[in-house]
């Protein structure tokens, strides 16, 4: 499976997100720049964390307007994989390619430390290596990370099985829900503000994220042999 | 030539916990009597003349995808016809 990982001016994460798939479960992964006006022979995408365009005007607010994104969104509507962690799923938000919005933080501090989630949908293509219910170690790392979204977008959030990642014990910004990372209607697009990919190796406090790469994988692989 | 002039502002349901930490400041200023402060951003922009659309339909659609979100932010302005600037 080949991998794109974008990088916008101000990502951080790039590098973190080539290595878990190239060293981490194994797979090609290439950078493409925000210019870029193809995604031609990409199997999924990664939106990294970081602060693109300086999180000017409200995070992932100008990013979502760079070349690539058009492609993004049609590779998106292809129903290809795409994933963004931390101000990628900023950007993926304020693309439309999920609903809701991530807020300030309820306390309005950065927040850098590992956090316990749950795993309350395993049936996505981004976690079926995982238990129903699985509490995982991933740190996380956001100013802006207070997902919101009004009533009727949180009951279709719900009746739709879209909420895949909740805050287990410690809700780090005040999210509603305590929700962590959400999936669109069609299953393919996927967003969260802790980072799987900064928990690929034990010896870095937590390997909890790597069954996350390795169910986009397996998924693809198997998607593929049915085709 | 317009000159535009953009309020955007956090709709009423949402919570806003940088004014929050303002209005904090102002009490312990000694202004007890300010109930509520709420913090929004403004945008002065420049608008050439055009045939092509209005100045009303480009400032919205500039609203509606860029300048605020409207999941959790609400957007006025007012719009001031101005002489072209030499």
């Amino acid at each position: 499976m080949r991998f794109a990982v974008i990088q916008f001016p101000g990502s951080n994460c790039d590098v973190d997100l080539l290595h878990a798939i190239r060293d981490g479960v194994g797979e090609e992964a290439e950078y493409v720049p925000h210019t870029a006006e193809s995604l031609d022979g990409f199997d999924g995408v990664l939106l990294p964390g970081g602060f693109s365009y300086g999180d000017y005007l409200r995070s992932g607010a100008i990013s979502r307007f760079s070349n690539v994104m058009s492609e993004v969104t049609r590779f998106a509507e292809e129903g290809k994989p795409v994933f963004g962690t931390c101000n990628g799923f900023q950007i993926l938000v304020e693309a439309g390619l999920l609903p809701g919005a991530l807020q300030r933080n309820e306390n309005l501090h950065f927040i850098c430390k590992t956090v316990e989630l749950e795993v309350v949908n395993n049936q996505t293509r981004f976690t079926t290596e995982y238990n129903d219910r699985e509490l995982l170690t991933i740190p996380v790392a956001h100013g802006e990370g207070n997902y919101y979204c009004d009533e009727e977008t949180l009951a279709e959030l719900k009746a739709n099985d879209q909420i895949v990642f909740t805050y287990a014990s410690d809700n780090p910004n005040g999210s509603v829900e305590n929700i962590a990372g959400i999936i669109n209607r069609q299953g393919n697009v996927l967003g969260m503000m802790p980072h799987p990919e900064r928990a690929i190796e034990d010896i870095l406090g937590s390997s909890d994220g790597l069954r996350f790469f390795e169910s986009m994988v397996k998924n693809f692989v198997k998607e593929t042999a049915e085709v | 030539m317009y000159n535009v002039k953009v309020y955007v502002t956090y709709k009423e349901s949402i919570l806003d916990p940088q004014g929050e930490a303002v209005r904090g400041a102002v009490h312990r200023m000694g202004f007890d009597e300010i109930e509520d402060i709420r913090i929004g951003k403004y945008f002065e922009i420049k608008v050439s003349d055009t045939d092509d659309r209005s100045v009303e339909e480009v400032i919205e659609t500039i609203c509606d995808k860029l300048l605020a979100n409207v999941v959790m932010e609400s957007y006025r302005y007012e719009i001031e016809r101005v002489k072209e600037t030499v």
